[in-house]
């Protein structure tokens, strides 16, 4: 048998560890030939070669020349971006629907998870879950009908209160019209995660609080709480960081062209300058400045954790 | 039994743990209402005449109940090639999707995998940072996909989240089960598909219904690439008729005034949403088994 050059390699410590890759490499061929490739592939393709598409964000990006052949402008879209009146409007707005709809919609689950929890019949409470979860299986597009239908000037709402506002012109009321509709839509939903952790609590533990005549807000402060702490810091870190992608899709479906000073988000703007008005360069700076504001918030939120929770980030 | 043991345990509590238990039994109360209200007011709504409606409001005098949405909607055409769609490309791309997340988290779970960090590295990076929508959409455009229903299925079939759950989930399963396949010399492939999968029920479960519902009730992909009406999904159907009040032109066309017009297109929108919403409205309760499964392998993070 000759020599083969893995042997060789395999002389030096080094080399033994790149033989044994070799090696595992060989006799594990399956695991990436078949199992991951897919996935490395559609990452590679659909996920990092639009990175390399943010160049578009410093030129005058012309579909016919590519981004090479377009004019450099190096961060003049950025400037003229940051320095338009527009920028703090939609900013603003972008950080107003999600900072209140932060603080809204964030406890709301985990008040429905404490209420849950005490629901002592198992069947009942099944049955109260099924209706909670219920709206989250409404699209988008369908719930901004309802919302449309019921705050119309003749509709439900209007019916109940003897008013006839038009609210969805009005630009006051559509992050109320957001937000309140998101807790509709997902706070039984996000219940799931917390009422999930809470039945983890001790039994036992909860069984001695009681027989200790702990009140409600005693056992929930030292059975409950402590048994969904984690879970809420999670999700609230994931929240914060967040903040900047505020959902598209709603936002667009809830605009109308009286409420626009409050409902232009950044994510709304990106779209109507790039694919509606064709400004492809500048389009592609304002989304690529809230990508990163988006990355700074994480990272820092994520320290900010670490420091708070004895080295455990996320 | 059960139940006089549940009231005199309501009963022996003190009297504040009994306000705070009925007010939360009311906060509980209210927002359940608040979520049944306005659906049966939908679909009352649904059945009720234009003029009436839209006069009076909702009313039980039956002789101004009327089908004719229904049959309006139902006999329209371009909301049942939306529905075909929406079926195809949420099955697809639940099957697409599956796979391929599937497939990648087995090599992802094995302590013994090497390129794990590496390709972690490469996954996790991009769940935080992207090239945005300009950029996505010019590649679109350049791999020739625009107008083809891959432009929504394929930038979404590998989901790193969903990854790390499964991941999550396979390491749950007993080690056992992999030393007796290698004992065995079964193969990565055999013991995936033979021993691993079979066992992984309730995520595939889980996994499978995140990715139909996301796909059906989605449209923002569909609406910057798939301009054919041929091709587009239901979702971007009911937002012509739901947001910009649009409806397709044969659900309305025969009446003779704008007014008469506009009143139908209202009350075409109840029934659209009826309609729309029916299939994951039956659908979902079969699912709830599975909802805690997989919250709670997601909210572990591996």
């Amino acid at each position: 048998m000759s020599k083969s050059p893995t042997s060789t390699l395999a002389q030096t410590s080094g080399g033994t560890k790149l033989h044994n890759t070799l090696v595992y490499i060989r006799q594990h061929w399956q695991l990436y030939a078949f199992f991951i490739m897919p996935a490395f592939l559609l990452t590679i393709i659909f996920r990092y070669v639009p990175m390399g598409g943010i160049a578009i964000a410093f030129t005058n990006y012309n579909p016919l020349k590519g981004i090479f052949g377009s004019e450099w402008v190096a961060f003049q879209h950025f400037e003229r971006f940051l320095s338009s009146p527009d920028f703090l409007e939609y900013l603003a707005n972008t950080l107003k629907l999600s900072v209140f709809g932060l603080l809204w919609g964030f406890p709301a689950p985990i008040l429905l998870a404490f209420l849950l929890n005490r629901i002592l019949s198992k069947s009942r409470k099944q049955k109260i879950q099924l209706v909670l979860y219920m709206p989250n299986f409404i699209s988008v597009i369908v719930l901004c009908g309802i919302v449309r239908i019921l705050l119309s000037p003749t509709g439900m709402v209007n019916m109940l209160l003897g008013t006839s506002y038009n609210f969805m012109t009005m630009p006051q009321a559509f992050r109320t019209i957001y937000i309140a509709s998101g807790i509709w839509q997902g706070a039984g939903w996000g219940s799931i995660i917390y009422t999930a952790a809470l039945s983890n609590a001790s039994k036992d533990l909860k069984e001695a609080a009681v027989l200790d005549g702990a009140n409600i807000i005693q056992q929930i402060k030292a059975v409950e709480w402590p048994a969904i702490k984690d879970t809420v810091l999670i999700q609230f870190i994931m929240s914060v960081g967040n903040i900047m992608s505020v959902g598209f899709e709603k936002a667009y479906a809830l605009q109308t062209d009286l409420n626009m000073s409050a409902s232009e988000i950044i994510s709304t703007y990106v779209y109507k300058k790039g694919l509606i008005d064709g400004d492809y360069g500048f389009s592609t700076a304002v989304g690529l400045f809230n990508t990163v504001i988006n990355v700074i918030l994480l990272i820092s939120m994520n320290a900010i954790v670490k420091k708070m929770n004895e080295g455990k980030g996320i | 039994m059960s139940q006089i043991k549940k009231k005199s345990e309501f009963a022996k509590q003190p009297t504040g743990d009994k306000i705070i238990l009925i007010v939360g039994y009311i906060i509980l109360g209210l927002f359940l209402v608040a979520i049944i209200f306005p659906v049966i007011y939908i679909i009352l709504s649904s059945f009720i005449d234009p003029i009436t409606l839209q006069n009076k409001g909702l009313t039980f005098d039956f002789s101004k109940w009327t089908l004719t949405a229904y049959e309006r909607v139902m006999t329209n055409a371009q909301i049942w090639i939306g529905f075909k769609n929406a079926l195809i490309y949420s099955i697809a791309s639940t099957i697409l999707s599956g796979v391929i997340t599937l497939l990648a988290a087995y090599p992802m779970s094995r302590a013994d995998f090497k390129g794990k960090g590496f390709f972690n590295v490469i996954f996790v990076i991009t769940m935080f940072f992207g090239g945005g929508l300009i950029p996505t959409y010019l590649l679109i455009s350049d791999l020739h996909l625009l107008d083809n229903p891959l432009a929504i299925m394929l930038p979404g079939a590998f989901s790193v989240w969903n990854m790390i759950i499964a991941r999550t989930y396979y390491q749950g399963i007993p080690r056992d089960l992999q030393e007796a396949a290698d004992i065995d010399g079964a193969t990565e492939m055999a013991y995936f598909f033979k021993i691993l999968i079979p066992v992984c029920t309730p995520i595939i479960a889980t996994i499978s219904m995140w990715n139909f519902v996301g796909m059906w009730n989605s449209y923002f992909d569909a609406m910057i690439y798939l301009k054919d009406p041929a091709k587009q999904p239901l979702q971007l159907v009911l937002r012509a008729i739901l947001i910009q009040s649009q409806p397709e032109p044969g659900m309305v066309s025969d009446m003779q005034s704008t007014a008469e017009r506009a009143q139908l297109a209202e009350l075409l929108k109840y029934a659209t949403i009826i309609i729309s919403s029916l299939p994951l409205m039956i659908m979902y309760p079969f699912f709830q088994k599975y909802f805690d499964s997989g919250i709670m392998a997601g909210s572990v993070k591996g």
